[in-house]
């Protein structure tokens, strides 16, 4: 038996968790990416897009192999008690992994687009560069930001091969809608939960394509200013 | 006579070697030199903002950078007034928040300074708008009324008069020369107009080259 509204449920929840977990960290190597000058840093964006490139299954083999009870992370990682293999918090993983390029891209491409004479000028107003990094850049970055966040719960709903690799296809704890629908095909009597299941994936789609476009344009509204000064600025210059 | 600027630095800016040896004991300085000299790179120096030059930077007494000692004050610790060519004024925020920008708590309590200021640079009508329903020159003045509500202890202007129509210029020119002297504030000013220059500064150097040389008064 398939329970539809669980997998529902199981869905959002670790799309969510990924989500808000991602932000932190699309945000840091967004801003990197963008402003700081650092070593490495080609080697650095290349990773970053891995989990785009790589087949979903491989990327799971490989978080298998990081996380698993084997390695020394893993082992860790259960001795505190936060086991990934094979558990909610493998679901969590999986999403958060293949959904991060999108979301760091995302970020980085919000950062590039604002001029940091923004933050320069906040900087001789004699705001410190990290309160101007909170009061300045990140709201000015905020519309792309949000959504990033939402391309990557997105991918994290549909997120299929690292999550069966990674977490397994168990009912009522690993069980995403993705699998679900997998497990569906092969069970006669299972239409009725794969039309709710199809039919969830396809509003959440729409929901996040309709999100996504709304947010892009915000973003290019709230910096539509800045392209007109800054071009103002190189014919004058 | 004391110096007020001391600058002996050099950086590179693109593309662009700038070697740039400036003293004044002027209080109303003025750098001109065609476009692309490098001459906002001069206030970008002063002001403390990347990119980081090599050598001396002293203004007001006060060592900001000296290379080889490691010193550097950084640019919010400057008190500089720095008014870019362009505005950058948040484009999300009013005009007057946009002036309280970075005030914190003392925001609230700037409301009768942001009055004069803005009444004498003619934008007091314009204080709830966003800047995307500003002109240029209306963005200008914002940003220099931004700068002045500091109170600075030394003015940096890019081109502050460039984006202003005939009849404000002369206006502006007067209100940044009041407020200069009421409030002892001595400025440094970027222009390639001479009219800028002959109306706002006592001293002038021209960038050329990626060189500064002092035009007037002439060197004795």
């Amino acid at each position: 038996m398939i329970d539809a509204a669980a997998a529902i449920r199981l869905s959002l929840e670790s799309a969510l968790v990924a989500t808000l977990l991602g932000l932190p960290l699309a945000v840091a190597l967004g801003y990197a990416l963008a402003r700081v000058p650092f070593r490495g840093k080609a080697i650095v964006s290349a990773a970053v897009v891995g989990p785009l490139v790589l087949p979903p299954v491989v990327t799971g083999l490989l978080l298998l192999r990081l996380l698993g009870r084997q390695a020394p992370l893993g082992r860790l990682l259960d001795a505190v008690g936060l086991p990934v293999p094979f558990t909610l918090l493998g679901v969590i993983v999986a999403a958060l992994v293949v959904g991060l390029p999108l979301f760091v891209a995302a970020a980085r491409g919000a950062f590039e687009a604002i001029d940091p004479r923004y933050e320069e000028v906040s900087w001789t107003l004699g705001v410190s560069p990290w309160r101007t990094f909170l009061t300045v850049t990140l709201p000015l970055a905020l519309p792309g930001l949000l959504a990033g966040a939402v391309l990557a719960f997105a991918r994290a709903l549909g997120e299929f091969g690292a999550t069966v690799v990674l977490a397994g296809n168990m009912e009522g704890r690993t069980r995403t809608i993705a699998l679900a629908v997998y497990a569906l095909l092969d069970l006669p009597e299972g239409d009725a939960a794969m039309e709710e299941l199809v039919g969830v994936s396809l509003l959440l789609a729409l929901g996040a394509m309709v999100g996504y476009e709304a947010l892009s344009r915000w973003q290019r509204r709230r910096l539509e200013l800045d392209r007109v000064d800054q071009g103002a600025g190189r014919a004058a210059r | 006579m004391t110096a007020v600027v001391e600058i002996d630095v050099a950086l590179e800016v693109g593309a662009l070697r700038l070697s740039l040896r400036l003293s004044s004991g002027a209080r109303r300085l003025a750098i001109c030199g065609p476009s692309g000299a490098g001459k906002s790179s001069a206030l970008r120096v002063l002001a403390g903002l990347p990119p980081r030059a090599v050598g001396r930077v002293s203004a007001l007494g006060e060592t900001w950078q000296d290379s080889e000692r490691r010193a550097f004050v950084p640019a919010w610790r400057r008190g500089v007034g720095w008014v870019p060519q362009e505005a950058h004024l948040l484009p999300h925020r009013s005009v007057r928040e946009n002036l309280c920008w970075g005030m914190g708590e003392a925001g609230a309590a700037a409301g009768p300074a942001v009055a004069e200021v803005a009444a004498r640079l003619e934008i007091a009508a314009l204080l709830d708008r966003r800047p995307r329903h500003l002109s240029g020159g209306e963005r200008q003045r914002v940003a220099l009324a931004r700068a002045l509500l500091r109170q600075p202890r030394l003015l940096l202007l890019d081109e502050p008069l460039s984006a202003l129509d005939r009849g404000h210029r002369g206006r502006v020119a007067a209100v940044i020369d009041a407020y200069a002297r009421e409030h002892a504030v001595p400025l440094v000013l970027v222009s390639h107009d001479e009219r800028d220059v002959a109306s706002l500064a006592d001293e002038v150097w021209e960038m050329d080259e990626g060189q500064l040389r002092r035009l007037t008064p002439a060197a004795s």
